[in-house]
């Protein structure tokens, strides 16, 4: 697509970059078909090509965001559906990302906007200050109807309508140290315990050190680490967002130089798709560019990973129906379609794609909380389209779709690797019907 | 650099009232289905044919017939013009609007209306992309035919538009033989149902009239199409050749046996590069063009018909066969095929041509394509619907050179007059649109325009439905090229007039 920007606008290098990713749309419209907001509503200016269009043309003409422009970004889900679809190959998600620092950077979003998304920023990517959150949501989750019926506070009313009845208590898993693989050594990887996943669910990563040390895999849970940036990242938190990745960054290349890393183990997609990209992210910064990229290019989500191991004969399990969801960070954001499922069968389950898997659940990092109408309406359609193949549970990779879809359903959802763990030996999930149906 | 095809001056009287225009229409219309803001109106300005751009002075997307019959009778009323859009995915540029006209889109109109196997018939709103038809009926073992390569995207409403075709259409035939009835909102605001779910209706064949007629003949809001049931399988088979010309003349001698498979898809090595670059479907990389045949049936019935087909091209010195050996594979040979013009985005931009030619002509037309291209200096990568002589030479160029923009644009001109001369015709599938409307005297004579202008304006006395396409500007109105407000006056005369002029 042709595009006008002079010499001295392409000297900033992200809009270069924009650029360059604006060159390659060829406008071919293909994108509008698997956009989850184009389809819910029937808007091109709420599709990515609607979208690309509104950021070019404020970028070409060096203006500040405005109204509109922020309200088409804003419903923007980056759940990447769109760059599966692009035969074109527009990197659709680092020009979003450029055009969110511009909108954070030149707009002045109106106040309750603001204090939402600055309570947001300050609370979910620290455990400590989250489990606080949940415990006072509790005592607050009255209020919710009254808040929904206030437009400015809707938010609000998601906030606590999301969090869950009861908090767990903190996992030890969570601590820094190593885990050590039992019988002979098979790797070493370091796992991110990241910031909301281990206060909502720390049973995911439980799950994962108890299987990976089962099967010979010392895990190394590292001193420093910390929320992996992805929430800040998408709200064009452009400084905390690099400041996170820097800091997980510190904390892995540590591990790296002291006994050697086969991989970073993710088992929050939303947070793979971020770590693998902190490469790009950290592009202009001489001191971290080869050290991100070396990050980036060790993360594995934990089916990747596991996908890449011999895993022991099933002890558990056999015989439910399992329908997979697969979240949009992990089959638009890093493109793993095939291991998660293949697992899961080889573990001897009966494996379910639902209808229109490519479409999002709605949970999109804090979108359900920003944007909790649209969100609604892709999670009712999500489940509608899950319970079709009736199965006895549900299977995802990440903990967002997690607490998304199990707002709307009263089929059991549990992460991949606790089915695995379970499966191999560890005790069984919570949720998991009582009675293994036989399927002979 | 100027442009090289016009639009109708904008209407500055209608520009003038546009405030006025915006308020009336809110009556007409909830708030979420009415565009305004410049800014939003900016992503409308253009669809797949991008090289140009009009802004439109306002758009709507209606949620009914009753609202897009409220705003076509408003506008014809005001003497506006209007843009019918689908989900703008034209290469022709027939969903352009003009800063004039209301663009009238159809996205918001998703909705599967009914599906009635006993009949064999789907009823749709326009708005329904072309492939969720195939993909609501597909576990019941139905499939809706034409599928064009944009069927992800495309809307049948601008199927019914441009009388869409696609791979498969050369055994199930192009929209126009799979559409078995329209709802149309008529320029006056009127709805009328034409066709219905039986196999023939009454009277003219009205529906093969409005099935291509770009959006100038009414608004179509719902589709009744036939459902075919699927076949028992289906196999692509790769034929990679040394030269076009054995490969053009395999087509030819496979037709002219009297054999039809599904589909004979076409593609030089240049868009074998491309499209194995996107979708890893194994193209033979070796060979300088390669024919996709798909046969389909019963093992036994593909199994004799690809005998027939591989002796055919084995006398045409066919260099690589390979039969695709699963679903998966047959998925990625028609991924890499279908996804080949938006893959050409990754290399160069690119102008799509539509031209027909008949068989015949198959190789001269591609031997005189390349040596227009190498004129121009310009790149030409040929990816078509080789079984029924539809071509689609790609013209790759950098779109922020505009020179060399503007030698695209004429190459493609020689190229589709090429066609014409070839015995061929302008356009296959893609419509008119702006892109070839000025090429239209190069096949018509001025009494066939003329005739052909008498037969539009019966249906829009006002030429307010999407003006600007498909009938060169020179020759509509004597001297005020679509002077709308003139010929708000003069009613049909002005259509007369314009058919006296040219004549």
């Amino acid at each position: 697509m042709q595009t006008n920007f002079t010499a001295e606008q392409l000297a900033d290098s992200g809009v270069a970059e924009s650029e360059k990713i604006l060159r390659k749309c060829v406008h071919c419209g293909f994108c509008t078909a698997t956009c989850p907001t184009y389809v819910t509503l029937g808007n091109e200016l709420d599709s990515p090509r609607g979208r690309i269009y509104l950021i070019k043309d404020m970028l070409e003409n060096n203006r500040p965001a405005d109204k509109q422009v922020v309200t088409h970004i804003d419903r923007c889900l980056s759940c990447l559906a769109c760059m599966t679809t692009c035969p074109s190959g527009v990197n659709y998600m680092h020009l979003v990302d450029h055009a969110r620092v511009h909108i954070e950077k030149t707009y002045k979003r109106p106040l309750m906007n603001r204090i939402t998304r600055a309570l947001l920023a300050l609370v979910l990517p620290y455990p400590g200050r989250l489990r606080a959150s949940l415990y006072a949501a509790r005592l607050g989750r009255s209020f919710a109807p009254l808040f929904r019926a206030v437009p400015g506070l809707k938010p609000m009313a998601a906030m606590l309508e999301l969090a869950p009845p009861s908090v767990p208590r903190a996992s030890n898993i969570a601590r820094p140290g190593t885990h050590a693989g039992a019988g002979e050594k098979r790797g070493r990887v370091a796992i991110l315990t990241g910031c909301a996943q281990p206060v909502l669910k720390p049973g995911i990563n439980e799950a994962t050190v108890r299987l990976l040390n089962r099967i010979g895999v010392e895990v190394v849970v590292p001193e420093g680490e910390g929320c992996c940036g992805a929430l800040v990242h998408h709200m064009g938190r452009e400084h905390d967002a690099l400041d996170a990745a820097r800091k997980n960054i510190d904390a892995w290349t540590r591990q790296i130089d002291r006994g050697g890393l086969d991989a970073i183990i993710i088992t929050a997609s939303g947070c793979g798709t971020t770590i693998k990209d902190y490469g790009y992210m950290l592009r202009e910064d001489p001191a971290y560019a080869e050290k991100a990229t070396r990050v980036s290019g060790l993360a594995r989500d934990i089916t990747e990973y596991l996908a890449t191991l011999e895993l022991p004969a099933p002890i558990n399990g056999a015989g439910l129906v399992v329908a997979y969801h697969s979240a949009c960070s992990m089959q638009h954001g890093q493109k793993i379609t095939v291991q998660p499922k293949a697992l899961l069968k080889a573990a001897g389950f009966t494996v379910k794609d639902p209808p229109e898997g490519h479409l999002c659940c709605g949970s999109a990092g804090v979108y359900n909380i920003l944007q909790p109408e649209i969100a609604r309406t892709l999670r009712d359609r999500k489940v509608k389209n899950i319970e079709r193949t009736k199965p006895d549970l549900i299977a995802t990779g990440n903990i967002g779709c997690i607490t998304q879809i199990a707002g709307g359903t009263d089929i059991p959802i549990i992460h991949t690797v606790e089915l695995l763990d379970w499966v191999y030996g560890g005790d069984k999930p919570d949720g998991v019907p009582a009675a293994v149906k036989a399927t002979l | 650099m100027p442009d090289l095809i016009a639009f109708l001056e904008p209407d500055l009287a209608v520009i003038g009232r546009r405030p006025a225009i915006i308020a009336d229409l809110a009556q007409l219309l909830p708030e979420s289905c009415l565009i305004t803001e410049e800014r939003e109106l900016v992503p409308f300005d253009t669809d797949a044919f991008v090289s140009y751009r009009r802004m439109p002075l306002a758009v709507v997307l209606p949620e009914t017939t009753a609202q897009v019959a409220a705003v076509l009778k408003y506008c014809n009323d005001n003497a506006i013009s209007v843009v019918p859009r689908g989900a703008g995915t034209s290469l022709s540029g027939g969903a352009i609007p003009q800063e004039d006209a209301i663009v009238i889109g159809v996205s918001k109109m998703n909705q599967i209306l009914e599906v009635d196997y006993a009949n064999r018939a789907a009823r749709v709103q326009a708005g329904v992309t072309n492939i969720s038809i195939s993909q609501a009926v597909d576990a019941d073992g139905f499939f809706y035919a034409p599928d064009p390569s944009s069927q992800l995207a495309c809307t049948i409403g601008g199927n019914i538009g441009m009388n869409s075709g696609g791979a498969h259409c050369l055994k199930y035939g192009v929209t126009t033989n799979n559409l078995m009835g329209v709802r149309m909102v008529m320029f006056d605001g009127s709805i009328v149902d034409i066709g219905g779910k039986a196999l023939d209706s009454s009277g003219y064949d009205l529906l093969g009239l409005i099935c291509g007629s770009e959006g100038q003949l009414g608004i179509v809001t719902e589709a009744t199409v036939r459902l075919l049931a699927k076949p028992e399988g289906a196999r692509p088979v790769l034929f990679g050749f040394e030269t076009s010309v054995a490969a053009g003349a395999c087509v030819t001698d496979i037709i002219g046996a009297g054999i039809i498979p599904v589909a004979i898809e076409f593609m030089d090595k240049p868009a074998i590069e491309i499209c194995e670059a996107f979708a890893h479907a194994g193209y033979p990389m070796d060979v300088e063009a390669l024919l996709i045949v798909e046969v389909e049936g019963s093992d036994a019935e593909m199994d004799a018909m690809l005998a027939r087909i591989i002796e055919i091209a084995r006398r045409h010195g066919v260099k690589t066969i390979r039969e695709s050996q699963s679903a998966t594979e047959a998925a990625l040979i028609w991924k890499g095929r279908k996804s080949a013009f938006g893959a050409t985005g990754r290399i160069a931009d690119y102008i799509c041509m539509d031209g027909t030619v008949p068989l015949g002509q198959l190789s001269y037309v591609l031997a005189k394509t390349s040596e227009i291209t190498d004129r121009y200096g310009l790149r030409v990568a040929n990816v078509f619907h080789a079984g029924d002589g539809n071509m689609h030479p790609l013209i790759l160029f950098d779109a922020n050179d505009p020179e060399e923009s503007l030698k695209a644009e004429m190459a493609g001109n020689d190229i589709l007059k090429l066609c014409v001369d070839a015995g061929g015709c302008l356009t296959g599938e893609h419509g008119v649109g702006i892109e070839k409307r000025d090429l239209m005297r190069h096949q018509y004579s001025d009494a066939d325009l003329a005739q052909q202008m008498r037969v539009r304006a019966a249906f829009d006395p006002k030429w307010i439905l999407n003006p600007s396409k498909v009938f060169p500007l020179e020759g509509r109105n004597g001297s005020q090229t679509g002077n709308q407000s003139a010929l708000a006056e003069e009613g049909k005369a002005g259509a007369a007039r314009t058919g006296k002029t040219a004549a």
